[in-house]
């Protein structure tokens, strides 16, 4: 396996349980937004802060991720009065929400502040299209690194990732058809789910017939672009018991992980293998928990693939049956361990990871925003029918886990428990 | 010869601070492929860097590597992104692993380089050569000139080497 880690990366435990998610926000998941990205941060943040039934005087950090296609933290603070003790905008995509969860726990840790709102704002759609055509990235000249990226046609994120994806198939047999299966139980997820832009269900047959992107991607492997904003409240667990929900409580954290080579991850290793097979050494220890244990996944699916090879590197099945695991129906809600319950960024909206964990922690409060009639008592009635329309509330959720992607090389996770 | 200074149409230039780049396209330039060797622990790297990530040596020296290897992996774009490449389509990404130094450091590493596949002239593969590549196919190294500076190194189906009977592709096609 190349040059395996032979530290010990793991923390102590003494934070497992001691910090928590207790607000969670967002807009709706649109494309044209018709807004600034402060529009949608300012908006986000402020739903986050009242779910967790917080004043924004009460959140005293920041923290926020772009690819600088959004709105800095002060701008954003400014806008609804929050002073901040701690501020910190960081580059990045997927795998940055796990990451900054880490980041936000050692901050209040330290005295820095107490209570911290995580945002991403990006019109993903209507400005800055990350997989999208043209922009200047596309016609800028060719230098240095660039020639034996861009020079080859090598830009965006599928085309950087189709030869780890196609090795997959290569190394242990994967077919088009299972991994298809991915898009196909996120859709029927998506279709219990109003808040989704995609909300209509496909098929296999769908995936496997929509037009070819970069093999082995078709249209349908890929996720959609959204403009929207997502945030998240957290804090120590003391104070979350003052909160309006029950607290999330974060059990163990990994923040961008990597393989060997980090900046070329193909050089190391089988490129079939992702940063989850270091990762797993540091989520599950710190978590005392193991695969076994998790009732709901959120496996970030910026592609089909992306799903498939995170469940199967974190050891949700053994090496080489990722194709098998997610096309027999246990990711499926009513399934043995659902996946992407809101239908992730394959259909609900693209966020780079944050959806899916507002998605985890609705769960865990046994609170999910479906179709469910809301009872006399204020609260949604979830009657567990998954048919199209219906439910998407698992039932008896204990633990969620999070599993971010940014590349093949590149990885966050993150397990949440019910208080 | 007078040279493009452009390759498919996009402007090429190495700035002058990038000293790695400038030396590996330089060599490029002379269709003689050349990696850093490290000084330390003798392991070759690509792409080019400036201290070893083996060892973290600053010191290399730049060797004559064989530009043979076979296709590790692949992708097939038929949607392209890049305006450059959209008459081109479908153009296939490389990852061409070396037959120099495979299986090192560990068992599963190796030189892999990012490419495209092209004729034996340097120019992208039309759709047909597109379908006779998959995973094992024996690929050798050719060049499209740019300027007195750089070239770009492109691989080509090695006619003269043994090819697998049927190459890996992707099932559908």
């Amino acid at each position: 396996m190349g040059q395996k880690a032979d530290i010990d990366a793991s923390s102590e435990k003494y934070l497992r349980g001691k910090y928590a998610i207790v607000g969670v926000g967002e807009t709706g998941y649109v494309r044209g937004s018709g807004r600034t990205t402060k529009a949608l941060g300012t908006e986000a943040v402020r739903n986050a802060v009242q779910d967790a039934g917080l004043k924004p005087s009460d959140i005293d950090g920041m923290l926020s991720y772009s690819f600088n296609d959004s709105t800095f933290s002060p701008t954003v603070a400014g806008e609804i009065g929050i002073r901040p003790n701690f501020y910190m905008d960081v580059y990045g995509g997927g795998s940055s929400i796990e990451a900054l969860i880490g980041i936000a726990i050692g901050v209040i840790e330290a005295g820095m502040c107490k209570t911290v709102a995580i945002y991403r704002a990006m019109n993903g759609f209507s400005q800055v299209r990350i997989g999208g055509t043209g922009g200047k990235g596309a016609v800028a000249p060719l230098s240095g690194e660039s020639i034996f990226t861009r020079g080859y046609g090598l830009m965006s994120a599928g085309q950087m990732f189709c030869q780890s994806f196609m090795r997959h198939m290569y190394d242990y047999g994967t077919t088009p058809e299972q991994v298809a299966a991915v898009k196909a139980i996120h859709s029927e997820h998506a279709s219990n789910n109003p808040k989704a832009y995609y909300n209509k269900r496909v098929s296999v047959e769908d995936v496997i017939n929509s037009r070819m992107i970069v093999k082995p991607l078709h249209l349908l492997d890929c996720c959609v672009e959204t403009d929207n904003g997502v945030a998240i409240i957290v804090t120590s667990i003391d104070r979350a018991k003052d909160c309006q929900h029950a607290p999330a409580v974060i059990q163990s954290v990994v923040g961008r992980c990597c393989k060997p080579r980090a900046d070329m991850h193909y050089q190391s290793g089988p490129i079939s293998t992702v940063a989850g097979h270091y990762g797993k050494e540091i989520l599950w220890p710190n978590a005392g928990l193991g695969p076994e244990d998790v009732d709901v996944t959120g496996s970030y699916d910026a592609f089909t693939f992306t799903t498939m090879l995170q469940l199967e590197d974190y050891g949700f099945c053994k090496k080489g049956e990722g194709g098998d695991y997610v096309s027999n129906g246990t990711m499926r809600l009513g399934g043995a361990r659902p996946n992407n319950t809101s239908g992730g960024h394959l259909c609900e909206g693209y966020t780079h990871g944050i959806n899916m964990v507002i998605e985890n922690v609705r769960q865990l409060r046994h609170d999910v925003d479906d179709f469910c009639p809301i009872g006399a008592d204020g609260k949604r009635q979830h009657t567990y029918d998954y048919s199209e329309g219906g439910c998407r509330q698992v039932k008896n959720v204990e633990v969620t886990a999070n599993l971010g992607w940014a590349t093949p090389g590149q990885g966050s996770a993150m397990i949440m428990a019910k208080s | 010869m007078t040279f493009p200074n452009e390759y498919l149409g996009m402007p090429v230039k190495i700035g002058e601070l990038d000293h790695e780049n400038r030396e590996f396209y330089r060599y490029c330039a002379k269709h003689d492929l050349h990696l850093q060797k490290c000084d330390e622990c003798a392991l070759l790297r690509y792409p080019a860097t400036t201290a070893c990530p083996f060892c973290a040596s600053p010191d290399a020296t730049w060797t004559s590597v064989e530009g043979k290897g076979t296709l590790y992996s692949y992708g097939e774009v038929h949607h392209a992104i890049q305006g450059a490449f959209r008459k081109h389509t479908p153009y296939m990404l490389l990852l061409v692993e070396l037959d120099t130094q495979k299986g090192k450091p560990g068992e599963f590493d190796g030189i892999r380089l990012t490419s495209n596949l092209a004729t034996s002239e340097g120019e992208l593969a039309p759709p047909e050569l597109v379908k006779q590549a998959g995973i094992g196919t024996r690929l050798k190294i050719v060049y499209k000139d740019v300027d007195e500076n750089v070239s770009i190194p492109l691989f080509a189906i090695d006619e003269d080497a043994e090819q697998p009977e049927k190459p890996w592709r992707y099932a559908i096609e």
